[in-house]
């Protein structure tokens, strides 16, 4: 798979640390006489941006949070004059006051090109007619690919969020060799094709690239056997910048981070302390080329480690560990942590495939209850009861074992779990 | 090729340059952007050694070249040509160029020295017709040639140019300049220029970067420079 920038990608260590020193230091200065929220926060902590003379002086400011942002609301964290800022994207603000992000010509010339290193790992090239079936809107995936692959020179079919029925014909029919959305539609896709009897051979697809939201190893492989390509994952975040800040290369053997653009760290989310090399913990990125929206120690959310062991695909950036975890999606069952993913995990050790499931939480008699929802379908519909009851029986020794609760099993009718861009997997009806 | 990593200079208790941070790759042109007293001149100063308080590092092709006197910097390939050109005005151009090899001048090299000033006279034929004259003499743009000659005959690496356009016609400076540019087409020669004249640098070089009150706030490509409003406002006089 191609390099897309080879001069950054594959930099040498000491290089790129000087590198990241040069563009900390400029962005300390400009956040400091730019964001009064900076400027008051470094003063408060008696910090002077001109003392800063290694990265790790970067340590002793503190971080910023979902909050601080929210607060900012809508301009306080912009760093360039309206003026300067040529296109405003923001979340949808469906768990709190939006995050508006605003980018200026420099910002997108840098975010174009950071797509473009995630297309060109995924092993798109100017040969490629690749399907963006991300969302353009406020929603940065769409328009975020399309100018990398623009960039690229790839043939771009901006499909966004077309009916699925289109979307199949339009990548049967105009020879789409690449696609780019979310995991769970993909696996929707793939669903869909089934149904309509539609062969991955009938198709011209040859890799996909999925982002936006954790999807499992067990998924991966299915959607890779489903639409006979090549699957990789990259990573974004609205606040910063998505998709473009990680990727992974043709090894998938973790995410590149584009280190010429953001210093990461990884933090213990409960106590804030800075974690070694290799060891777990949230994703914390400090942005040092961004021009309107610059963040410094960003807390993202996502838990995931750091390897700094080479690749052999010649890049030199860290490689992240795919993020299965948001902090964000943590459910506490009784007091207990746990992510939808490792649910997913059970589901899929059990069933043989990812079936279309929900997490559904309530609270019965003050103790919170779970009810996994699993829609039966195709070749996991068993006219024997008593097959099905094995099934649910092992699912609930699966969760007992890992989790020592029992949930309540609910296999549902085809179709019956309404299907977004991105996947709703939980259902939490204990504070409404 | 040169990196520079937290460099502080003083005059007295004048902290003049705060904390710059900046590298240059062989065989690039970088400039360096800044309104007057930014602490441009004070940074290539520091750079080759004439500002005796300074912090920070100073690496060249890998060694450490700060507190290192300004005899052994230019000795490991480093040469500037200065702001206001400071020749001898009384002295000849050619003795002018002779005072540039002073690090390797000796009887032996005499042949060496010759090629290097036949070589000179290549690059500026004008200088070679008025090699006997007094520096002095000279005009505006010869001088600036002659400047820039003189830093060449210590055969150096990196070349640094301390506002080579500063009162020259339009002219003589786009000679100079293309001048320049041949010679790092041919000789891998790698330059740091500072200029005022800011539409000028930027058509020339890679990289940039910008300064103001002796902190680095903004670094990148040619287009990248460009493209930043605030750049284009305050030193390109647009918008």
């Amino acid at each position: 798979m191609p390099v897309w920038n080879e001069k950054y990608e594959t930099m040498k260590r000491e290089e790129l640390a000087q590198l990241q020193l040069e563009r900390l230091q400029e962005t300390l200065i400009r956040v400091y006489r730019r964001v009064s929220y900076y400027h008051n926060l470094f003063n408060k902590i008696n910090f002077d941006p001109l003392d800063v003379s290694t990265l790790s002086d970067l340590k002793k400011i503190p971080y910023t949070t979902k909050d601080t942002l929210r607060l900012a609301y809508p301009y306080d964290m912009f760093a360039v004059p309206l003026r300067e800022v040529v296109r405003i994207q923001s979340t949808y603000g469906t768990t709190g006051q939006p995050l508006i992000v605003g980018y200026t010509k420099n910002d997108i010339g840098h975010w174009t090109e950071l797509t473009a290193r995630v297309l060109s790992a995924g092993g798109v090239t100017e040969d490629d007619i690749i399907q963006i079936c991300f969302p353009y809107g406020l929603f940065t995936g769409g328009l975020g690919f399309h100018y990398g692959a623009e960039r690229i020179g790839a043939s771009v079919i901006p499909s966004s969020e077309a009916d699925i029925e289109n979307q199949i014909i339009i990548m049967k029919d105009y020879r789409t060799t690449a696609l780019t959305c979310t995991p769970s539609h993909a696996a929707w896709l793939c669903e869909v094709l089934e149904e309509k009897g539609v062969t991955p051979a009938e198709l011209s697809l040859r890799k996909g690239l999925f982002g936006a939201e954790p999807w499992s190893e067990s998924l991966r492989k299915e959607i890779e056997e489903n639409l006979a390509i090549s699957a990789t994952d990259n990573y974004g975040i609205t606040e910063i910048i998505g998709p473009g800040i990680s990727f992974e290369c043709a090894n998938k053997s973790g995410l590149h981070i584009s280190e010429d653009h953001f210093i990461p760290e990884i933090i213990n989310p409960d106590t804030g302390d800075v974690l070694g090399w290799g060891e777990k913990g949230e994703l914390v990125i400090t942005t040092i080329t961004k021009e309107a929206y610059p963040l410094i120690r960003y807390r993202t959310g996502d838990i995931t480690h750091l390897s700094y062991e080479g690749c052999s695909c010649g890049r030199t950036f860290v490689k992240m560990e795919r993020v299965f975890e948001r902090n964000d999606d943590m459910i506490i069952l009784n007091g207990q942590n746990m992510f939808p993913l490792q649910f997913e995990q059970i589901l899929t050790e059990v069933i043989g495939r990812t079936p279309n499931y929900q997490l559904i939480i309530d609270k019965k008699d003050n103790l919170d209850k779970l009810e996994i929802q699993i829609e039966v379908s195709g070749d996991f519909f068993f006219d024997e009861m008593k097959k099905l009851t094995k099934i649910e029986l092992q699912i609930i020794k699966g969760v007992k074992e890992r989790f020592d609760f029992i949930p309540e099993i609910k296999l549902i009718e085809p179709k019956t779990i309404k299907r977004y861009l991105k996947k709703q997997k939980v259902i939490d009806r204990r504070y409404h | 090729m040169l990196t520079v990593r937290s460099l502080k200079s003083y005059y007295e208790s004048i902290c003049a340059l705060k904390a710059v941070s900046l590298h240059i790759e062989k065989g690039e042109i970088v400039t360096l952007i800044g309104a007057n007293g930014s602490g441009k001149s004070t940074l290539l100063n520091s750079i080759i050694g004439l500002i005796p308080r300074i912090t920070g590092t100073i690496l060249f092709e890998g060694k450490e070249i700060q507190g290192l006197s300004s005899y052994t910097i230019v000795k490991l390939g480093i040469a500037l040509a200065p702001e206001g050109r400071q020749l001898f005005s009384p002295m000849s151009v050619l003795d002018n160029l002779i005072l540039g090899t002073y690090h390797y001048y000796s009887f032996k090299n005499r042949q060496k020295l010759n090629d290097k000033i036949e070589w000179i006279f290549e690059l500026f034929p004008l200088l070679g017709k008025r090699k006997k004259q007094l520096a002095g003499t000279l005009s505006g743009g010869e001088q600036q040639m002659l400047s820039i000659s003189r830093a060449l005959m210590s055969e150096p690496r990196l070349l640094l140019l301390d506002e080579p356009s500063t009162g020259l016609a339009p002219k003589i400076i786009e000679n100079i300049f293309r001048t320049l540019t041949e010679l790092k087409e041919k000789t891998n020669l790698t330059i740091f220029l500072v200029e005022q004249n800011v539409n000028l640098a930027l058509d020339i070089c890679q990289r940039g970067y910008v300064i103001e009150t002796g902190q680095i706030i903004l670094s990148g490509e040619k287009e990248e420079l460009m493209n930043n409003k605030e750049v284009l406002r305050a030193y390109l006089g647009k918008e």
